[in-house]
């Protein structure tokens, strides 16, 4: 078994485990067990950038199976400098969620662990795919974990926030489902996505496969106008669910973008990059305003991501290296920053079961060591340089600038806006005097808190002083993109 | 080859179902174990003999060519034994509580059953028929099994009223055809109709009632009265046998009849086709979102599904050329084999809910069982996904194969069908979801233990394996289907 089989199915089998074993009683065992399963599947992504070939052009890793002959298509698998750093990413992020979930879930502990691992796995799957059916499955199966974590351990709108979640990423998949099975036709029966990539297509064709594929993608990115299942679901949805969502579930739709859009219907692309950009740039925006009158912490993070999330989409859409890149970076580094956040949000919220801001003041009087990486983290969501928030959305607004110096000056907006919605908030939760009782009742983070925001904290200000390693494995397969993206297939 | 040898397992099944009426005379166990167990034998022994034959792949001809015993035929056969085999074992407990066990139960199954098998190797117009009706009438007899309840009684009327009405449309429709072609054999009616010399004006009338027929069997719209009162009507044990095998044997007949007999003809019949099949979508979604009764719910859901199986098998011809007719039609067969497979589980586990008493017919009598059982509600909510079509459940494929059947003829009408059918996927999903939902999200209202059967819960377990094993690797049954079909259109 090759390693990314490993990275794929070690946590689903060690989930399915942890589901096996059942009963509340044994939630020590299912928490040590979820544990040591998320860390192993972490220890089995390590060696994929440690042996990373970083001029090697193409997928790496790859592993080749027959999996349905009768419409050919393949177990294929392989990495390239894109995806690569998301699969960590996401064995990374588990790790952190089981930590987060250790003592706060304590009703059907063994499912939520289970339920994690499994998503996990599928989401590295997702990541891997190199095949367009089995990316397919992927993406569709990690709605079904997640669905049953926001609906079952989420807030009091849960069942909603589920539904709306589910139904309205559904819905651009199917169309999605139907674009892949249509280009499965017409390359003479091949699922496998290079063979796609080399596919001439004519313009009305391209464009109508773009537009499946924007329903999929934009849904679960969310772009404006399509996110608004996102605040319901983040709001919604225990932190664990939100770390996930955020982290790496967004990305999805993102990286999504990278392998089918650009590369597959590469004319389409750039035919209809000025409404990828002017989508993008209403949600750094309009979004950013949004978020600037939110009351609830978890809602505002949600827009905040909205927001940043426009900016990797506004990179992708740039067709140059800066921007793709930056999108890359930004899309890793939102990973951490927006994790970090709704973990934050999480801790005091475990403690006043709030999440309105006016619940809270002067935090930082109480709980001193969690309030400075609460700021450390605020000030990475806002783009401070030295943190992981900025690298990114520095080389998208040089990105941007070269195309068009004042679609650079409308996303820098984004410092304003991200600055002042994320202090804003700061201020009122953490600064100040001490709001209320409650928050004058406070204790400061356990070791189990303050290990998880630290290897956070310690992610965020490494990729922040040193992106190099970071950008580095991306760059052949971000030129390779931009070849393909910049090439005509039209017939 | 003797042609008695081809009838062998039919000639089986009919002496053993008379040696099972006269043992259970001498029967006194209420849970009628020696017959219980005589029947099971015999379904192994007959399936174990149709699998058999189908391995051998030949095709052969017997009873004055009456009767073909062709690959398809064999394992269509096979799957309803399997089929009858789990409805009989889900049944039997259910049934000796409610004091409905009768030896009658036993026969009457075998002797739908024997009418299946007739019908899946008939080779004449009338043969069908007989097969037909020997299922049917038996059918409407356990339907009135419990024949001091006044619902039960009355979906048993309905049922045979409406069902003779289509028995009349189909024996019309055929006498249409035997005025124009002068034979009732399936071949040779093929083949005049292929000399051209036919009045086409009769054999379009003759498909129109043959076509009406055949959809009241199956339920699609609008001939679908029957099937959400007959479904609630019944005990569920019978539901499940009426959900499970006929099915298949609908599907057979469809094959005989239109494909082998009519496709001459197909222009005309396939329009009609797409009609039932847009309206069994269309009305069988939407009206199972409205459903509080369990039963009812899974029988709008059943023609719903109906009209997913007849848009495979409307796509066989494509503006003359019946080059994809190999894929549309084993695409049907493997979609229908994955939906009894489905259902089979679906009200296995309806049954194996009930109790003495009470009947687990309501969406909400569900509510909670995740907690109270969550491995049940693990293996329903398999069986939901599977029925929405999310991966990876076989259900998924089963869509997926319908969808590249329609794909593939690259026609734009198709290619729009497929996006109605994938729009009315979205709505189906949100009743298969809202079940998930009441068994994970609700609280119990029902606090009882389940009586637990050690026997039940592992056929359910190795049903809900099934389900997703066949999710993971589809290949083998997938190719199966394939065979047998591309085999029974050669011959």
């Amino acid at each position: 078994m090759g390693l990314l089989s490993l990275a794929i199915w070690l946590p689903v089998a060690v989930g399915t485990l942890v589901l096996a074993l059942g009963r509340d009683e044994q939630a020590g065992v299912v928490r040590w067990t979820a544990l040591i399963g998320a860390i192993a599947g972490l220890l089995v992504t390590l060696p994929l950038v440690m042996q990373f070939d970083l001029v090697a052009v193409g997928l790496q890793f790859q592993e080749v199976l027959p999996w349905i002959s009768r419409f050919n298509v393949k177990y294929h698998l392989g990495v390239d400098g894109i995806s690569v750093w998301f699969v960590v990413l996401t064995a990374f992020i588990t790790v952190v969620v089981v930590i987060a979930g250790w003592e706060v879930i304590t009703e059907r502990v063994s499912q939520y662990m289970g339920a994690f691992l499994i998503l996990s796995g599928l989401l590295i799957g997702v990541f891997c795919a190199a095949d367009g059916l089995l990316f397919y499955v992927f993406f569709e199966a990690t709605l079904i974990p997640m669905y049953i974590i926001i609906g079952v351990w989420g807030g009091p709108r849960r069942v909603y926030a589920a539904f709306k979640f589910f139904l309205y990423t559904l819905l651009g998949s199917l169309l999605m489902l139907v674009a892949v099975i249509y280009l499965y036709y017409k390359s003479g029966g091949s699922f496998d996505l290079s063979a796609w990539q080399k596919l001439p297509l004519p313009l009305d064709v391209q464009s109508l496969l773009f537009f499946a594929f924007l329903a999929a993608f934009s849904v679960k990115v969310p772009m404006w106008p399509v996110h608004t299942w996102l605040p319901d679901a983040h709001v919604e949805a225990p932190t664990g669910g939100s770390v996930v969502l955020a982290a790496i579930m967004l990305k999805l739709g993102a990286y999504g973008f990278l392998r089918f859009s650009l590369p597959i219907t590469p004319d389409a692309s750039r035919e209809y990059a000025w409404l990828m950009i002017a989508l993008s740039l209403i949600a750094v925006v309009y979004i950013g305003l949004v978020a600037l009158v939110q009351q609830d912490m978890k809602k505002l993070v949600a827009y905040s991501s909205i927001a940043h999330m426009g900016f990797v989409t506004l990179g992708f859409f740039l067709f140059n290296e800066l921007g793709i890149s930056g999108g890359l970076v930004q899309m890793v580094s939102h990973g951490f920053v927006s994790g970090a956040m709704f973990l934050c949000i999480g801790v005091l919220y475990d403690r006043v079961h709030s999440r309105e801001i006016a619940s809270y003041g002067g935090v930082v009087n109480t709980m001193p060591h969690f309030s400075a990486f609460a700021v450390l983290f605020a000030m990475a969501n806002c783009g401070l340089p030295g943190t992981a928030g900025f690298v990114g959305e520095w080389m998208v607004i040089l990105g941007a600038v070269k195309v068009n110096f004042w679609l650079g000056a409308v996303a820098a907006t984004t410092l304003i806006f991200g600055a002042a919605y994320t202090l804003w908030m700061v201020k009122r939760v953490y600064f100040g005097e001490v709001g209320n009782s409650h928050v004058a009742e406070l204790q400061d983070i356990n070791a189990r808190e303050f290990l998880m925001l630290a290897i956070l904290a310690i992610a965020v200000l490494a990729m922040g002083l040193i992106p190099k390693p970071v950008t580095d494995v991306m760059h052949t397969s971000v030129v390779e993109l931009m070849k393909l993206a910049a090439a005509t297939k039209l017939p | 080859m003797n042609s008695m040898n081809v009838v062998t397992p039919e000639i089986i099944l009919l002496a053993m179902a008379c040696v099972v009426a006269l043992v259970d005379l001498w029967v006194t166990d209420p849970a009628r174990r020696p017959t219980f167990w005589l029947t099971q034998a015999t379904l192994v022994v007959v399936g174990a003999l149709h699998l058999l034959a189908f391995d051998q792949g030949t095709t052969a001809y017997a009873l004055n060519r009456m009767v073909v015993a062709d690959p398809m035929g064999h394992l269509l056969a096979f799957f309803a034994c399997v089929a009858v085999l789990i409805t009989v074992a889900y049944a039997q407990p259910y049934l000796a509580v409610r004091d409905m066990l009768k030896g009658e139960f036993f026969i009457l199954s075998m002797f739908v059953l024997l009418g299946i098998c007739v019908m899946c190797s008939a080779n004449n117009f009338l043969v069908v028929y007989l097969g037909l009706e020997l299922m049917s009438l038996s059918l409407y007899a356990l339907t009135a099994l419990r024949r001091d309840h006044a619902t039960a009684t009355e979906a048993a009327m309905k049922y045979f009223v409406l069902g003779a009405l289509a028995s009349g449309f189909l024996l019309y429709g055929m006498s249409m055809m035997y005025g124009a072609t002068g034979t009732l054999d399936i071949p040779k009616v093929f083949d005049r109709i292929a000399t051209g010399h036919i009045n086409r004006d009769v054999l379009t009338f003759g498909a129109v009632f043959i076509v009406a027929g055949l959809a009241f069997k199956l339920g699609a719209v609008p001939f679908h009265m029957w099937v959400p009162d007959v479904y609630q009507g019944a005990p569920t044990a019978v539901t499940l046998l009426i959900g499970g095998a006929p099915k298949l044997a609908a599907f057979a007949i469809t094959m005989r009849l239109l494909v082998e007999g009519m496709l001459g003809v197909a222009v005309d019949w396939q329009q009609m086709l797409v009609v039932l099949a847009v309206g069994s979508l269309v009305i069988g979604n939407l009206a199972a979102i409205a459903q509080s009764n369990l039963k009812r719910m899974l029988a709008y859901s059943t023609i719903a599904q109906m009209g997913f199986l007849l848009l495979g098998m409307s796509v066989g011809v494509v503006s003359g050329n019946t080059l994809s007719a190999g894929n549309a039609y084993s695409s049907a067969m493997f979609y229908v084999v994955s939906y009894v497979l489905t259902t089979l589980g679906t009200f296995g586990l309806i049954l194996y809910l009930s109790s003495e008493g009470f009947e687990s017919e309501e969406i909400s009598d569900l509510a909670g069982l995740g907690k109270r059982a969550p491995w049940l509600a693990g293996v329903m909510a398999v069986f939901m996904l599977s029925l929405a079509g999310i991966p990876p459940f076989v259900g998924f494929y089963a869509k997926l194969a319908i969808l590249q059947a329609l794909i593939t003829t690259n026609l734009t009408g198709n290619l729009v069908l497929a996006l109605v059918a994938v729009l009315f996927s979205l709505v189906g999903a949100f009743y298969y979801l809202r079940l998930i939902k009441v068994m994970f999200f609700d609280e119990a209202r029902d606090v009882r233990p389940i009586e637990r059967s050690s026997g039940i819960s592992s056929v359910l377990a190795l049903n809900g394996a099934a389900v997703l094993l066949f999710g993971v690797v589809p290949d083998g049954l997938m190719s199966l289907c394939r065979e047998a079909v591309i085999k029974a259109l050669s011959s």
